[in-house]
């Protein structure tokens, strides 16, 4: 927890203790230090999550291996699955939010302070309980461990015959849980953005990461209900012997997998927008030029938003649908990458004939429009109905939403930390470092997922929890498990920059990177109050029409 | 800090004005509210005439009418209540206010009595079959917000027999009664789909 202990205020001469410190952490209502809390919790759940994965990839590294057995494989990759979704994407992105917001749209803290506490400790009372399952749950009935049934938990395995114990009602509680805090700050922001904006900020003028954010909880607010629902529908066929999942009395398993797509194609987007949000501010502030094509951002955006909620079925194309219904949903799926490419382009324009500053946030940029465009291109042939058939559940896929995931969201996430990590905490993260993380992180990624297209084309299913020598998967299993340990190396540089960086870091000052958006006119860190007097804007860039009053933005906007 | 201080410099004379917090977070809360049950009104029409025993709804269901009266009357009586506030009589804001209650008790007694012969008389609980289930969750799931909302409505009307509620609370109270016209209206769907689709 020291990462967030950066955010409390000093007491002059002497160190404040320890317990007084947790104490203010427990009462606190302040946006940042929550925003703080959440990101700091996301990263220690990060390093959990990401051992697990590493178990995983230890387990397949060579064929007919047994460091793991098959019941603790796939309580792995369950819990892997569950944790980095739920308890480090979420919140890192209401992490991010809630710093970041009030600060980029000049308030001084959310609009329901007490709401946003009670959002953090929902998300942390979640994410504990569903890894006490490790530990309660063989202890009342005997049966199980932790979760087993996959991240997306397909019935009728997660039914009351095939799951017994209690380990999946602590998979659905904890996500419950860990929802309704997802819901209240996605709440939050948007009322903080309608409702709070400082004098002069209209909506054509906020930061384009404010505007994805709050694209991004208007999509939490209509697709986590529909999970909560189906959790409600399984936890009555659990404990009441309803039948909605049930096929012996009529029951349809896929219904379950409509309703679980519904909330989990969106939420895919749900992640992946607030990493377009970081891109979007530090791709202008690092290329010197105002982002590309701004309405045109919003507007993408908005698109993805709106198709995203059309697109769920195409992760169900092998269950045997309607060819209208595969056709259709084939149809959204090649249309949502529209919009993604226009952002793609947009990105690029901002860089073109810019002045481009190679620093680490940058760099993560550059990783992430590399990777990001062919998560994409994969997607769009996963897309292809017949081409889903063929390696549908195969290491394809897996391949294809890592690179989403890792490639892509986890490294817009870092380029956002070295961005935004000076302001947070007054120091900079210390670029040697950063950049062997870069580096160590970027290499193993590519050693980790590039082969697993190639083991998913010749046939390996995902969720195997070891295979057979001399079908050719040997070597890119191989090859994908020392990229772990480059990538979990890297993960470690930044782990210790962060904390080395909270004592020895060069001082930051207000705005180390002469940024253009209102949070960087405040202290680093901010004040408890963000603003002594509340500013008033004109442009979408105000702090660079105050350094360069002679030629500002708001003569052109 | 002196960079704040220059932010101010290019003021502009127009007035600045947004919404209230208030009205923003409960028309987000019913937007995520409807999301929620609009899952459980498709499993509701996906299952129609899928369960494999009965009782069926055509064999067991009676058309609610008086209670659908009261609660669609509540919505008036709850805003002949608010105007009331904003009017500042009192007297005349707690008895609409009561009367809301008194109705939203009513259908409550009426889903209760509904319930009470379904599982006596006709044997049908929740796991029963496919209609078991999806009726007693979808009317169980609106019968709760009845209960939270009712619950509110109890709460503004203890509040204002302590004196608490005045004129300038009329915000407050006028998001109650969102809340609970949102409740009515998801009645409506539920009603259609429950005794007239599924029938």
């Amino acid at each position: 927890m020291a990462f967030q202990e950066i955010a409390l205020p000093r007491k002059s001469g002497t160190t404040a203790l320890v317990i007084e410190r947790l104490h203010g952490l427990v009462v606190t209502v302040d946006h940042k230090k929550l925003g703080l809390m959440y990101i700091g919790t996301a990263l220690i759940f990060l390093i959990v999550a990401g051992s697990m994965a590493w178990v995983i990839r230890m387990q397949l590294a060579v064929p007919n291996n047994d460091l793991v057995s098959p019941q603790v494989f796939n309580r792995l990759f369950t819990m892997h699955g569950t944790s980095m979704v739920f308890l480090v994407g979420m919140p890192i992105i209401a992490g991010l939010m809630n710093y970041l917001v009030p600060l980029m749209i000049g308030a001084r803290d959310m609009a329901f302070p007490r709401l946003n506490a009670f959002g953090y400790w929902m998300f942390l009372f979640g994410g504990l309980l569903l890894y006490s399952s490790y530990l309660a749950s063989p202890g009342l009935l005997g049966a199980g461990s932790a979760p087993n049934v996959g991240w997306f938990a397909y019935a009728p395995l997660t039914g009351r015959a095939f799951s017994r114990g209690n380990s999946t009602d602590y998979w659905i509680l904890a996500l419950f849980v860990s929802g309704i805090g997802s819901v209240v700050s996605a709440l939050n922001v948007i009322v903080t953005t309608v409702s709070m904006r400082c004098k002069g900020m209209t909506l054509m003028r906020m930061p384009l990461f404010v505007w994805l954010m709050i694209l991004t909880s208007f999509m939490i607010l209509l697709a986590l209900p529909p999970l909560t629902a189906a959790q409600i529908m399984l936890l009555l066929d659990r404990f009441l012997g309803a039948n909605f999942f049930d096929t012996q009395a009529g029951g349809d398993a896929v219904l379950w997998q409509h309703f679980f797509w519904i909330f989990g194609h969106p939420e895919v987007y749900i992640l992946m927008i607030p990493a377009f949000a970081c891109l979007s501010e530090i791709i202008p502030v690092f290329s010197r030029k105002p982002i590309f094509g701004y309405p045109i951002m919003v507007a993408a955006t908005t698109m993805i938003a709106l198709i995203s909620v059309s697109v769920w079925a195409h992760h169900m194309f092998a269950v045997g649908m309607t060819s209208i219904g595969n056709t259709f949903f084939a149809a959204s799926t090649f249309m949502v990458a529209v919009p993604t490419g226009i952002k793609i382009f947009n990105w690029l324009g901002t860089m073109y004939g810019g002045k481009l500053r190679f620093e680490l946030p940058m760099l993560f940029c550059m990783g992430f429009l590399f990777q990001f465009l062919i998560a994409g291109l994969t997607g769009v042939m996963l897309g292809v109905t017949p081409f889903n058939w063929q390696l549908t559940d195969s290491y394809f896929v897996v391949a294809h939403f890592h690179y989403t995931l890792v490639g892509s969201f986890l490294f817009g996430i870092f380029a956002g930390i070295y961005y935004w990590y000076p302001k947070a905490v007054g120091r900079m993260l210390n670029k040697k470092l950063g950049l062997w993380h870069f580096w160590l992180f970027l290499i193993g990624f590519h050693l980790t997922f590039d082969p697993q297209h190639f083991a998913g084309m010749l046939g390996m299913p995902r969720r195997i929890y070891t295979f057979d020598p001399g079908r050719g998967w040997e070597i890119y299993n191989l090859i994908s498990s020392i990229g772990a340990i480059l990538q979990a190396a890297g993960l470690l540089c930044l782990v210790a920059n962060l904390f080395l960086s909270l004592r020895k870091g060069e001082r930051a000052g207000d705005d180390p990177w002469d940024a253009w958006t209102l949070e960087w006119s405040t202290a680093s860190p901010p004040t408890e109050y963000n603003f002594e007097t509340l500013p008033e804007v004109r442009s979408r860039r105000p702090l660079w029409d105050l350094k360069h009053p002679e030629d500002p933005d708001w003569k052109y906007e | 800090m002196t960079n704040q201080a220059a932010l101010t410099i290019p003021v502009s004379q127009a007035e600045w004005r947004l919404p209230s917090r208030r009205k923003v977070a409960v028309a987000l809360l019913i937007l995520t509210e409807s999301a929620m049950f609009t899952i459980f009104v498709v499993a509701y029409l996906f299952y129609i005439g899928k369960s494999l025993t009965g009782p069926y709804p055509n064999q067991v269901l009676a058309t609610p009418i008086i209670s659908t009266i009261c609660l669609l009357g509540s919505s008036l009586t709850i805003v002949l209540a608010e105007r009331a506030l904003r009017q500042e009589n009192r007297g005349r804001f707690q008895f609409w206010w009561m009367v809301t209650i008194l109705l939203a008790a009513v259908f409550l007694s009426f889903t209760a009595s509904e319930w009470h012969r379904l599982i006596t008389v006709h044997h049908l609980t929740i796991s029963t079959n496919l209609f078991g289930t999806t009726f007693y969750s979808l009317v169980g799931l609106h019968a709760s917000h009845v209960v939270v909302g009712s619950t509110l409505l109890g709460l503004v009307l203890v509040l204002s027999l302590r004196g608490y509620v005045k004129k300038e609370h009329h915000e407050h109270v006028k998001m109650v009664s969102w809340y609970w016209h949102f409740v009515d209206a998801v009645w409506v769907v539920v009603f259609t789909v429950v005794y007239i689709i599924g029938r």
